[in-house]
């Protein structure tokens, strides 16, 4: 529905933001009333172009489709800060976790919450886990899990999700030309890498 | 030749109308959090809306100007001052090189802007100037203003010198903008439904419009905590993430309010009862902690012809504002 409504030539428009379930379009109500002199409400016209969309988009998402991103991760302790939180929960062990996680690909369903944090799903469910009720400071770069969601810090901050690994890629650079590494409709796959490799 | 900050304020950012389209990769607008006041700071000095702003909360920063300029301070009223001449807020001032303009008193609201004629030159991140203090990009690198920062304005063309009297440091121009109807009753914020509202029971939306709410200390840039009646679902669940929006209500966990601001993420997990409409942002944003607020319904329709009228009168103001201008600048040169 969003690249469906990215291609319709709408002035006004200030953004267009898919989520899991949804779409939602960001708009300048004075500029369109203007614009397409309207008399009903603005709201009315963006409600039938979202209708529009709908019944113009594929019925299935090209999901299969997306381009497939390679990220490795450290799992050793020092960065997979709650594995043995996650251990001792669930009942596993420490290598059977990071297994779990990285021998399955994940597809990005939305980028949101800071720049270039990704939502991907979904985990084994032998990995499910609720959010810290406290969130603590995530580094740059940890990779976690809540819920049946997997994810990565792009930047330092507060966060509650569990984290199990770091990756050594930049998710984030405010310098770069495309500023975010990830994009929703691409499928992730992670694979380990020892400290020494992470760390050169 | 440049403005440099002498001392930083509490929280000074550059800021504009927004970094709009970049919500898809987690990079919410941002922005200034009174639009109005911001759009009002440059028109008075003859800039498009367009222009960067330096948004300033209390205790402000001391600047001083190194060169000649017209500048015009909107929004709260921090009692601006050149030197030790105080200046009125909501008017254009040309003022004189070496003076330094500074906040010594809070009377009202809570953030004011400056804008100065030409605009601010700063570069732009990703089509905008405003300041993402979360990502560290955009206005001054990504962060608040410290001391010894400078700033300089564009190129203009006018002779600032030509219109100061030989013996005034500053000179305040007699148009102002008259903003009674955008902040009358500060109090009395509107909001239309949200998806979320019609889970709330009868008693629960009535106690909702009902009661007052206190804008919590820990209310910032990102949102305001609210203070009050607990609000309770029937049916309590969780929500798939999506977007959210300046204005947007939501409804925490533990039963108490935060409306989302500039510096809101991109998306949200938690209940959305109901969205401030636009044109009541700017009396939002001048709200102070610990000040209270109640709540109105309104419907969409109206919430769309407040803000059409709120900008009828701002385009009606801005070509006052040319015209004063140029016809200053005119007599100036004759």
């Amino acid at each position: 529905m969003r690249d469906w409504l990215r291609k319709q030539p709408l002035g006004g428009i200030k953004d267009i933001i898919a989520g899991y379930s949804s779409v939602s379009l960001l708009y300048d109500p004075v500029f369109i009333k203007k614009k397409y002199a309207l008399t009903s409400t603005v709201f009315e016209f963006i409600k039938e172009k979202l209708e529009e969309a709908w019944q113009s988009s594929p019925a299935k998402p090209t999901a299969n489709e997306g381009e497939l991103i390679r990220i490795p991760v450290c799992y050793d302790g020092a960065f997979g800060t709650d594995l043995d939180h996650i251990a001792q929960t669930k009942g596993l062990s420490k290598e059977e976790i990071v297994q779990y996680h990285y021998e399955r690909n994940y597809y990005i369903y939305m980028i949101g919450f800071l720049p270039g944090f990704s939502y991907m799903a979904e985990v084994n469910k032998k990995l499910l886990m609720p959010r810290k009720i406290n969130p603590v400071t995530v580094a740059s770069g940890s990779v976690g899990i809540a819920g049946s969601q997997t994810g990565i810090y792009p930047l330092q901050c507060p966060g509650g999700w569990q984290i199990i690994g770091r990756t050594p890629i930049k998710l984030f650079d405010s310098e770069a030309t495309v500023p975010v590494k990830l994009t929703a409709g691409q499928w992730v796959q992670f694979y380990p890498i020892s400290k020494e490799e992470y760390e050169s | 030749m440049s403005l440099s900050v002498i001392k930083a304020g509490l929280l000074d950012t550059i800021q504009d109308m927004g970094r709009n389209h970049y919500g898809s990769w987690g990079i919410n607008p941002g922005g200034s959090m009174d639009p109005y006041a911001a759009q009002v700071a440059n028109m008075l000095v003859g800039n498009c809306n367009t222009e960067a702003v330096l948004e300033i909360h209390f205790p402000g920063p001391q600047i001083l100007f190194e060169q000649n300029a017209m500048i015009a301070i909107t929004g709260a009223d921090f009692s601006p001052m050149l030197n030790d001449e105080p200046v009125p807020p909501w008017q254009p001032i040309v003022m004189r090189k070496n003076t330094v303009l500074h906040f010594p008193k809070l009377k009202w609201g809570a953030r004011c802007y400056l804008s100065i004629h030409g605009g601010f030159r700063i570069d732009q991140w990703l089509n905008s100037y405003s300041t993402n203090l979360k990502a560290g990009a955009g206005g001054l690198g990504g962060h608040p203003l410290k001391k010894g920062d400078s700033l300089s304005p564009k190129e203009s063309v006018i002779y600032f010198a030509g219109l100061l009297r030989k013996d005034k440091n500053s000179r305040v121009l007699p148009w102002r903008a008259d903003t009674q109807k955008t902040y009358r009753f500060l109090n009395e914020i509107f909001v239309i439904k949200g998806n979320e509202w019609d889970q709330l029971n009868a008693s629960a939306q009535d106690s909702f419009l009902e009661n007052n709410f206190i804008i919590h200390p820990s209310s910032d840039r990102m949102g305001y905590q609210l203070k009050g009646v607990e609000v309770s679902m029937e049916h309590k669940f969780d929500l798939i993430s999506s977007a959210v929006n300046f204005g947007t209500l939501q409804l925490l966990p533990n039963g108490q309010l935060i409306i989302l601001m500039a510096d809101h993420q991109t998306t949200g997990g938690y209940p959305r009862l109901a969205h401030v409409i636009s044109s009541h942002l700017p009396k939002l944003a001048q709200l102070r902690t610990s000040e209270c607020l109640q709540f109105s319904i309104t419907d969409l329709q109206h919430a769309e012809e407040l803000l059409e009228e709120q900008q009828k009168e701002l385009q009606i103001l801005q070509r006052a504002c040319k015209d004063h201008l140029n016809e200053l600048v005119c007599r100036a040169l004759t």
